[in-house]
């Protein structure tokens, strides 16, 4: 269980101007600004649970993650992480969580993996049992293969992420913080890793916070969402019903034989493609049942698809209205 | 973060540590070249010394003094400055934090484990250069050889642990390698790299006699070449130990007060 109760975090930022005058400056006077990277959010996850941590850039998103494992201590507010204070950093607490960061890694650059791994389960007193056995499902959920014998310098992007995540989870966390643990990766390899972390988590009731800037990543995983921007909780719920409650219409998208009248299609909805061969239109979710039957009985329909409207642009749009009622610039 | 789980994952460490010093054996090998000035000193002072003695150091005197220090620097150097500051500068130290292991653990068994590649690829040589042109003066009695041998882990230590002090300094300062400089700049002259400390001018000997710089480097020196009887050794010991116990508390007290700034600063 992971408890965050009006957590704050404040960096003091030096600001210059670019220029040599204001390098000189700089010397004798130093001007600085506060920043509040995280401004008084709150949330509560249960064990178990898979949760999406979104945000645009420079939200707070990694911030709390690293306030979450230990790494920085809260400006104000309270955190606990499956019963522990993570600013103690205690072993125990150590031992049942893991970080892993998309942009920073563990695995030693010039060694194979598998010293990695031998490092963490002595440093983490792995009993011998449970190493193997642990190595063996992580070998078989990563398809790690001969990749623990490679030097770590000659691995792909995709396939050092894997070893990664084998590194991080060799202790059986049973709370995973992952930051963007997808990123640069292909879309096989994106689909791997998100297969990965929803086994691993119904295998061992695993709690897990995951950010990521693919929105797939988190539609195929996680039913619940915390968005935050500029340091401040925007939305925290399930994520269709933000998907609906940003974009309250569903696309309807039809591929004709023949063309047809922009009138004749407006009658069924707002016009939003309109090529010959193909149209696309949005549609209330009241009206979408009677607004399917009568292009089918009245169109040259030779195929049709109902889809919500992206992730990406309920994000957008959730994040416009969130800066628009405080008045800030997008 | 206890001491007994340090314990337990030491062999580890050191084994991982030393196929570390493998894989970077060429940087390795550079590295071992940077630390051969006491050849190039040896050379300059034997040619001083050839005719006459300089300041009662006969030629011989110089060769036995620079091959044992080069021997004792090769046991006793490291590069944890280097180690450490990086790891703050580029924020992997993160990784390192997570881990339920002290990270000066981990950094000296890395750090150890390269003194056994070091003492195989440089040490024979020396070694057989000094007990062929100096076997005279090398210690025999072996309460005098256990001292020195406990003088070059006492030297080890110290310097591992200066070195952790010095990159610690990175937490508060960007350029830390600017500290760096002015260490290896004070060391040089005061641990007797440079010179024998017996030739400094006298108050800047009298610095060092007092200064740790010597712990590290000339007290091992002078010991296996017999420079001091049973006592004088044993008292040097005692100092010695005392300031790896001193030092051990100043690094301590920075590496905490650098993590306090980090964990509010981030990285």
């Amino acid at each position: 269980m992971i408890e965050v109760r009006d957590l704050h975090k404040h960096f003091k930022v030096q600001r210059r101007a670019a220029g040599l005058g204001a390098a000189l400056r700089s010397v004798f006077h130093r001007d600085y600004e506060i920043v509040r990277a995280v401004d008084g959010v709150s949330f509560r996850i249960e064990r178990g649970e898979r949760v999406g941590f979104l945000g645009p850039n420079g939200a707070g998103k990694t911030t709390t993650l690293k306030v979450l494992s230990g790494l920085l201590h809260p400006t104000s507010g309270s955190v606990e992480v499956g019963g522990f204070d993570p600013r103690r950093r205690e072993s125990a607490f150590l031992s049942s969580i893991t970080l892993v960061m998309g942009q920073k890694q563990q695995l030693l650059w010039d060694l194979p993996p598998a010293e990695t791994y031998a490092l963490n389960r002595a440093v983490f007193q792995v009993p011998d049992a449970q190493y193997r056995e642990t190595m063996a499902e992580l070998s078989e959920l990563l398809d790690l293969g001969e990749l623990a014998t490679k030097p770590t310098r000659q691995l792909s992007l995709g396939e050092r992420m894997k070893c990664e995540l084998a590194a991080a989870l060799l202790h059986r966390p049973t709370t995973l913080f992952l930051d963007e643990p997808t990123i640069g990766l292909d879309v096989s390899m994106q689909v791997a890793i998100r297969d990965f972390i929803r086994a691993y988590n119904e295998r061992y009731q695993a709690t897990v916070l995951l950010t990521s800037h693919y929105m797939e990543d988190v539609a195929a995983l996680c039913q619940r969402v915390i968005v935050i921007d500029h340091g401040r909780l925007v939305y925290d719920g399930d994520l269709r019903a933000l998907v609906t409650k940003m974009h309250p219409r569903k696309r309807v998208s039809f591929t004709l034989t023949a063309p047809v009248d922009r009138d004749q299609l407006e009658r069924l909805g707002t016009v939003v493609e309109h090529e010959e061969g193909h149209v696309a239109l949005d549609v209330d979710h009241a009206e979408l049942r009677d607004a399917v039957s009568h292009a089918l009985a009245e169109l040259p329909v030779a195929d049709l698809s109902v889809e919500d409207p992206p992730l990406e642009s309920a994000m957008r749009q959730l994040i416009a209205n969130h800066r628009a009622e405080r008045g800030e610039s997008a | 973060m206890s001491v007994g789980r340090a314990a337990r994952a030491m062999p580890t460490l050191l084994r991982v540590g030393m196929a570390e010093a493998i894989a970077y054996r060429a940087e390795f090998i550079v590295w071992m070249l940077t630390s051969t000035l006491p050849l190039v000193m040896l050379g300059l002072w034997t040619s001083v010394a050839d005719e006459a003695p300089f300041a009662s150091y006969r030629a011989a005197d110089f060769v036995a003094y620079y091959l044992a220090t080069l021997i004792v620097r090769n046991l006793c150097g490291n590069w944890a400055f280097w180690h450490i500051s990086e790891e703050i500068r580029q924020g992997t130290l993160s990784m390192r934090l997570l881990r339920p292991i002290h990270p000066f653990y981990a950094y000296a068994a890395t750090h150890l484990a390269s003194v056994p590649l070091r003492g195989l690829v440089a040490l024979p040589f020396a070694a057989i250069l000094l007990y062929s042109s100096a076997s005279d003066q090398l210690i025999t009695d072996p309460a005098l050889i256990g001292i020195f041998v406990l003088s070059v882990a006492g030297a080890w230590t110290l310097t591992f642990l200066t070195l952790v002090t010095v990159g610690s300094l990175a937490f508060f300062i960007e350029k830390s390698m600017a500290l760096f400089d002015v260490y290896i700049g004070v060391f040089a002259v005061m641990s007797g790299y440079l010179v024998p400390l017996p030739l400094l001018p006298h108050w800047v000997g009298q610095v060092a006699d007092v200064a740790p710089f010597r712990f590290m480097l000339s007290f091992p020196v002078e010991t296996l070449l017999g420079m001091h009887s049973r006592t004088g050794a044993l008292e040097m010991l005692a100092a010695q130990w005392a300031y790896v116990g001193a030092v051990a508390v100043v690094a301590l007290l920075v590496w905490r007060s650098g993590v306090r700034r980090y964990e509010a600063y981030g990285q």
